[in-house]
């Protein structure tokens, strides 16, 4: 693939049109860390450490989602369009049983707050998770299992369709409206120390986060699942002559990924308090954007680029203007596929 | 009647010469079918088959991309926004009213040619660094690059007009030359060719004959070298490469001559509406026009363009008619509970009916691509493409597939 990769390079661009291409975006990223540390400059520390805590709690969010493509695209080298919409499915889910009979059963009603909300909230994070996991592998059941020998382009349609699918689903279930999403989390503010606070709502979202994160890369390094799954990764075709049921080890991807995004869509939900049908597509597309950057295929990288891209969007929301952060966080996306498509953890991408 | 017989015993097992057949008779005849249907108010239904068109332009374009070169394209509504917000700069008031303080009024036909180059020359521009690496990565920068454009075009302040965008385009005109001295005269006798409001049947013949156009340019590419190395890089780009095919300069074509066509229907569809707005250039359109491609068939010109008319007329004219029909079907029927909507839960069964069309989108791409990958209208050699993947999958060593 990499001499593959080389060999059109060649035919197409000379060498010194790639390496003019490399200077350029040097100077590009020069330019804006200079104009960025200009502004946070002038901006002061409170509103840094502030604007800091809300990029990494939406980092948190974003890494979590991440990992779902990068996990998908490592294994089986497919773009699950779909998985922004398992994203937003997570919240709906949630929402709808907080909303439901079955929310007050367990303890949760929009209007609970306080401490006892901890352990409900615990439950139901799981059932949420859960669910999300167990529609993803029917997703991959349906949609891409069937297609795993087709040409490229058929898996990459039928992502889109499913996305496309989950989103009608929703919208037909709750309308393209705003949803109110009930706000568990305390509001308070907790002191770093001189005069710099950091929101609580935002711990919570980085603890919870990073501890699923932890347990991930504690299942793929030490369980023989996780194992598995690095063994197929790497090579499917060898993995299977060493007896590993490749069909399980790949439902079992999706099911992590879908896990981990449905955790997601609660956070999303606590955190911003409201949810939209639409929402995971283009959260989606955020989080895709942080696993290129990260190198897509590698999980550590994947975890990363999500902080990266959610500090980011929060430095450019809190500091230049809100207009221009989606077309900047996509061409962010751009930028990185063209100059450095393994991203930023390159070299441990699985070669295939 | 014995000629007609022998045109159908020797096209009998090619599909594509009866459908371009029924396509030009159906065209012909359409504006006089609808309108003696509708006792001479037809003309909404002749207006509403040229705003079609402009779905099948896109379709032809895109089926270029994805069905000749197997790339997906997931942004294609952007060059669609270039194309018509070019035309709307080189043929409008608007120029006057930015800081360079003179309109363009360009003619209608170069202006069109200038929309069409312009997004030509955007897709070579995002397409030459990304086609060099792999397919399904260029899936996700057209996609960014889609959801990029419309924002750009809402926040270009007075270059792009803003939100509002840009209103009181030049509508088209059809050159002197060609409608004689005696155009805007009132002689009854003489075809009324100016293109406004009222005469909804003159952007119809427009729109045909920019249809035919497309149709003949893409069918000889199709049949020309570039269309063979264009099938040898989907079928296969390694072996491709091998045989002495360019792949990034093929596959640069035809993402630039899909970008050409969407910017071509793009410009047509500002004279049209003769107002351009970054809210009509969405992901949706991207997404429509992808569903039109799958289920007519990829890689097939009047696939492609079956797909555009069928899915156009279910989104655009079933489902907009559908609630209230499903209403009175429900309360004909006794169900008038599934009219009443429910604050926090069913919304009535017309608004559900409302909400379907990403329902449909979903439905199409996967159901078909998992029951029907050649589409409704196959390309014969698509058609044995996918059937044969198989086979040659299981037997070819997977990193060549890259």
């Amino acid at each position: 693939m990499a001499t593959a990769v080389q060999r059109l390079r060649g035919t197409f661009l000379p060498l010194s049109f790639n390496s003019g291409l490399n200077v350029i975006g040097i100077l590009v990223v020069l330019v804006a860390l200079f104009a960025s540390t200009q502004r946070v400059i002038e901006g002061g520390g409170t509103y840094f450490f502030q604007t800091l805590g809300f990029g990494l709690a939406q980092g948190a969010i974003f890494a979590l989602v991440a990992l779902g493509y990068t996990m998908v695209y490592g294994i089986i080298e497919l773009i699950n369009f779909a998985h922004g919409d398992v994203f937003t499915l997570g919240a709906f889910f949630s929402l709808a049983i907080i909303t439901s009979p079955l929310g007050a059963l367990i303890g949760l009603t929009p209007s609970s707050s306080g401490a006892g909300v901890i352990l409900p909230l615990l439950g139901l994070f799981v059932v949420t998770m859960l669910f999300c996991a167990l529609v993803n592998i029917a997703i991959e059941r349906v949609a891409y299992r069937p297609l795993r020998h087709a040409p490229r382009l058929a898996p990459l349609i039928t992502a889109i369709g499913m996305s496309a699918l989950l989103e009608g689903i929703m919208n037909v279930w709750k309308g393209p409206y705003n949803l109110a999403y009930p706000d568990f989390l305390p509001e308070n503010q907790i002191p770093l120390g001189g005069g710099a606070t950091i929101a609580a709502k935002s711990v919570f979202v980085i603890v919870i986060a990073v501890v699923l994160m932890v347990v991930l890369t504690l299942f793929i390094n030490r369980s023989k699942l996780g194992k598995a799954m690095r063994a197929t990764a790497q090579d499917r075709d060898a993995a299977q002559l060493m007896g590993i049921d490749i069909n399980r080890t790949i439902s079992a991807t999706f099911f992590i990924g879908a896990a981990l995004a449905g955790a997601g869509g609660i956070i999303y939900g606590l955190y911003y308090n409201s949810v939209q049908a639409f929402d995971g597509f283009q959260y989606g597309l955020y989080a895709f954007t942080a696993a290129v950057f990260g190198g897509i295929g590698n999980i550590p990288g994947a975890a990363i680029g999500g902080f990266v891209i959610g500090i980011v969007f929060a430095m450019s929301d809190g500091y230049f203007t809100t207009k221009w952060t989606i077309p900047l966080i996509f061409a962010i996306l751009i930028f990185v596929l063209v100059f450095r498509p393994t991203g930023l953890l390159g070299m441990r991408v699985p070669e295939k | 009647m014995s000629r007609v017989r022998d045109f159908w015993n020797s096209n009998r097992r090619n599909p594509n010469a009866i459908a371009y057949a029924i396509f030009i008779i159906g065209a012909i005849f359409y504006p006089s079918i609808v309108q003696f249907l509708n006792g001479g108010n037809g003309d909404y239904l002749v207006g509403f088959a040229a705003d079609g068109g402009i779905y099948i332009l896109m379709a032809i374009g895109l089926n270029v991309v994805v069905g000749f070169a197997g790339l997906l394209d997931l942004g294609y509504a952007a060059f669609f926004a270039i194309g018509s917000y070019t035309y709307a700069t080189v043929a409008s008031y608007h120029l006057g009213v930015t800081p360079i303080g003179h309109a363009l009024h360009l003619p209608f036909w170069i202006a069109l040619l200038i929309g069409m180059f312009v997004a030509a020359a955007a897709g070579a521009l995002l397409g030459a660094p990304t086609l060099r690496l792999r397919g399904d990565y260029l899936a996700i920068v057209t996609l960014g690059f889609g959801e990029i454009v419309p924002i750009v075009f809402r926040n270009g302040e007075v270059w792009t007009g803003g939100v509002p965008g840009i209103s009181g385009l030049d509508v088209p005109s059809l050159p002197g030359w060609f409608v004689g001295p005696w155009i805007g005269q009132d002689f009854g006798w003489v075809p009324d060719f100016r293109f406004n409001t009222g005469n909804l049947t003159a952007y119809y013949v427009l729109m045909c004959f920019l249809i035919a156009i497309t149709v003949v340019l893409v069918h000889n590419l199709y049949n020309s070298r570039l269309g063979r190395a264009w099938m040898a890089v989907r079928e296969d780009e390694t072996a491709a490469a091998a045989s002495g095919v360019n792949t990034v300069t093929v596959k640069l074509l035809a993402f630039s001559i899909g970008a050409a066509t969407s910017g071509f229907a793009g410009a047509f569809y500002g004279a049209k509406l003769s107002y351009v707005s970054s809210e009509n250039f969405g992901f949706v359109v991207s997404v429509t026009v992808l569903a039109m491609v799958v289920l007519g068939g990829m890689g097939n010109i009047p696939g492609a363009m079956l797909g555009a008319a069928v899915l156009y007329f279910i989104l655009f004219r079933l489902l907009p008619d559908a609630p209230a029909q499903l209403q009175s079907l429900a309360s004909a029927l006794g169900l008038d509970f599934l009219n009443k909507a429910d604050p926090n839960g069913w919304p009535g069964i017309g608004e559900v009916v409302s909400r379907l069309k990403y329902v449909i989108f979903g439905l199409i791409l996967v159901g078909i691509m998992l029951l029907r990958p050649q589409g409704l209208l196959p390309s014969q050699v698509r058609k044995q493409e996918l059937k044969h993947a198989e086979h040659e999958a299981l037997t070819a060593p997977r990193q060549l597939q890259g």
